[in-house]
């Protein structure tokens, strides 16, 4: 008898198991699919910029087939500079050359004007020599021009992730390292993480300590705080970051109030100086890291605290071994957030910082808006979009913060 | 506080909703300009004039002229706007991406008409500001004579502030380095040139402030953050006539530039822009700018039309003509991504 219900209650109760899963799932479907279509598929659709770039490839179909002629290396021969030439007249005739231009420019600096001569020389003499088309374009005469070009033919590019490493194709081939004077993304991401771990070390130095009192005032004191953190928290970022420049300008309240205490003799620089981002961004991040933690140390019960003080707990063993594994993953939660939101920052560094505290989302910007790179700009997202991934894997992995527990 | 692409792809999707509330009306035209005192002045002498003749509507929106908002517009096929206010680099990108149209000069005016280099193929000149240096005269009780005095830490110590790029200032710092004006374009065009400027950068690197919006000069003076700092010469003029700032301006070795408006590819009342670009390119019309912010026409034939109040405050004004450089537009085409890469690793170090 038994040996013919089990597997029958078994397969039933599997399928409830399998039914019960699938119905929040079914319940948050309409989200997910908002999400996949307008937050997902655009920014994979943004991201895959990065890797790839047809343009120098569609403008030169003939000379992508007299390069395979004629060898891997070096400056071609008369064969690939008519065939260039024929392509360079053709992308004038359809409007793309400048496109063309602009983008090998990109790789090649200086490149610009030389195609766009070129092209107009190719336009008005049909048998323009391989010297005549040096002439007037010197990049076509030396190798290193001619390997950005080979480079470009290729749909499929890692330049620009290479290049958001500081790192490029050599031209033995091999990866290496671009000239010093031209590095700066490596030492501008180290200087994003760097920022993000003094702002979350200031926010948790602060909201500590404050969440404690908050939890044990009366709930009246507790509220009046809470409305202070949170006030603040509903005002517009651009507004806070707006009056922290009037508080410390070389002439601001800040500078008045230290001289006229008495506690400085000069003005102090807190404009567009690091120390002065990572006071706005700490005030800024504050709540952020307090309501999280805030959050835990309200549900920890009084009771046990006692109760271990008067199994002869001393007060630092109790707070280390009862209260702190118990508000753990909200300190966790708050830093964690804080730092992730720290390293999109992108106002406060334009405003407040200095020219060396740009942050990477203010390159990103600027190759968004003023450079037109969105190649560029997509690598640079891409990095740092992995990073803030991997971050949080290795902080819910190895630190113990359950992901479904957070906040 | 935003990552960057969610912004571009939020600037897409308003980008589409503004124009789908937008109704297209044949009699409305909207321009994007840069705003601050210049699109206030801008609207004074050009929008409102143009609006009354014409019987239209002026619909004006305000960006901080990046390129990006338009290649945004344009690459979605939502084009709400029919004039933008560029730079003149601007220009020159816009139209090898193909984010501007390329203008038919026999709807806007004849090009000899135009001063050297302001009737592009994808933008006409509004009008010509200069690049100069501007100081509070209650600071500075001896006054700088030259742009290149910004160098001079011992005569002038103090803060003091340049544009947040690399245009104008590697310039200003191989002038200072000895090179002659004639040649600047030249020695930069090397790469020992690009070293010599920036090691001359370098000397008065830690007593930089850095601005990026032209609205930001006068505020530094005001505040006494700075004791001097490059500007465009319009905005410090409005400071000293309008807010009775003690500023003063230096002109020798200005960098004289110009203003220009050009129209996105598939803006919808693509006749009325040109109808507005013909308008003001008429003498009398281009010398009306003057009045509201001290920037001259860039139409060759407008200067009797200036008012005589006004003339001397302009950068081409004879005065300030002695020393003078103007900005090459190609040159920052060809070189401007490579140098604004190498300016913000420079920055960064």
């Amino acid at each position: 008898m038994s040996s013919i219900a089990m597997p029958s209650i078994k397969t039933r109760t599997s399928a409830t198991d399998r039914s019960d899963s699938l119905r929040p799932l079914a319940l948050a479907a309409p989200l997910l699919l908002l999400l996949a279509f307008s937050f997902g598929a655009p920014i994979v659709a943004l991201l895959s910029r990065a890797v790839y770039e047809p343009t120098i490839a569609n403008a030169l179909p003939r000379t992508i087939a007299a390069l395979r002629v004629d060898g891997a290396t070096g400056v071609p021969a008369e064969p690939v500079f008519s065939a260039f030439a024929a392509d360079l007249k053709e992308a004038q005739a359809a409007g793309v050359i400048y496109e063309f231009a602009k983008t090998l420019n990109t790789r090649l600096p200086g490149a610009r004007s030389q195609v766009l001569r070129v092209a107009r020389l190719a336009g008005q003499d049909q048998t323009a020599t391989k010297e005549a088309m040096i002439k007037a374009a010197p990049l076509l005469g030396e190798e290193q021009g001619w390997a950005a070009i080979r480079a470009g033919t290729n749909r499929f590019t890692s330049f620009f992730l290479l290049s958001a490493f500081d790192l490029r194709w050599t031209d033995q081939g091999t990866i290496g390292a671009v000239p010093a004077d031209q590095a700066v993304f490596t030492r501008v991401f180290g200087r994003t993480f760097l920022i993000a771990t003094l702002v979350t070390l200031a926010t948790l130095a602060l909201a500590f300590p404050l969440a404690y009192v908050m939890t044990n005032v009366r709930p009246v004191i507790a509220g009046i705080v809470l409305v202070l953190v949170l006030l603040p928290f509903w005002t517009s970022i651009l507004v806070r970051t707006a009056a922290w420049t009037v508080i410390l300008q070389k002439y601001g309240l800040l500078n008045d109030l230290l001289l006229w205490l008495g506690v400085t003799s000069d003005r102090l620089e807190l404009m567009y100086s690091r120390t002065g981002l990572i006071i706005a961004m700490t005030h800024i991040q504050l709540p952020f890291t307090l309501l999280p933690i805030y959050s835990v140390m309200r549900a920890v019960q009084p009771s046990q605290l006692r109760a271990a003080q008067s199994l002869g707990g001393r007060p630092f063993t109790v707070f280390r071994r009862v209260y702190l594994p118990q508000v753990m993953p909200g300190v966790l939660a708050g830093c964690l957030l804080t730092f992730i939101l720290c390293l999109g920052y992108y106002i406060t560094p334009v405003l407040i910082g200095g020219a060396s505290d740009q942050l990477i989302s203010n390159f990103i910007a600027n190759y968004v808006n003023v450079e037109l790179n969105w190649e560029m700009a997509a690598a640079l997202s891409f990095v740092l979009l992995a990073s803030t991934l991997g971050l949080y894997v290795v902080m819910t992995r190895y630190l113990g913060l359950d992901l479904f527990k957070m906040g | 506080m935003k990552l960057t692409y969610r912004t571009t792809l939020l600037a897409l999707a308003s980008a589409a909703i503004i124009s789908q509330i937008q109704p297209a009306s044949a009699a409305e035209l909207t321009v994007m300009a840069t705003g601050g005192e210049w699109q206030t002045a801008l609207r004074k002498a050009w929008f409102e004039p143009f609006a009354k003749k014409m019987g239209v509507q002026f619909n004006e929106q305000e960006y901080t002229g990046e390129l990006g908002k338009i290649k945004a517009m344009v690459e979605t096929g939502n084009v709400p706007i029919d004039l933008v206010t560029v730079e003149t680099s601007t220009v020159l990108q816009g139209c090898d991406a193909g984010v501007l149209i390329r203008l038919d000069y026999s709807k806007v005016a004849d090009r000899s008409r135009f001063l050297p280099g302001t009737a592009l193929d994808c933008g006409v000149g509004i009008d010509v500001y200069g690049d100069v240096l501007a100081y509070d005269t209650t600071v500075l009780k001896e006054p700088p004579t030259s742009v290149l005095d910004i160098f001079d830490t011992k005569k002038f110590p103090g803060k003091r502030a340049m544009r947040k790029a690399p245009a104008q200032n590697l310039e200003w710092a191989l002038m200072a380095d000895g090179v002659p004006i004639a040649d600047v374009y030249k020695v930069l065009g090397t790469p020992a040139g690009v070293d010599r400027a920036f090691k001359k950068l370098d000397t008065i690197k830690k007593d930089i402030v850095w601005w990026e919006a032209g609205a930001q000069p006068p505020q530094l003076l005001a505040s006494k953050e700075v004791v001097m700092t490059t500007a465009w010469n319009g905005r410090i003029q409005n400071a000293i006539d309008k807010d009775k700032r003690p500023f003063a301006i230096v002109w020798d070795n200005q960098i004289v530039e110009y203003d220009m408006i050009a129209i996105p590819k598939g803006a919808k009342n693509l006749d009325l822009a040109y109808k507005y670009l013909a308008y003001a390119a008429e003498p009398e019309v281009s010398a009306q700018l003057g009045s509201h912010i001290p920037y001259g026409p860039v139409m060759a034939d407008a200067t009797p039309f200036v008012p005589k109040d006004v003339l001397p405050k302009l950068p081409t004004a004879p005065d300030h003509m002695k020393a003078y450089l103007v900005g090459d537009v190609e040159f920052w085409g060809d070189h401007g991504e490579d140098l604004v890469k190498r300016f913000n690793a420079w920055l960064a170090q």
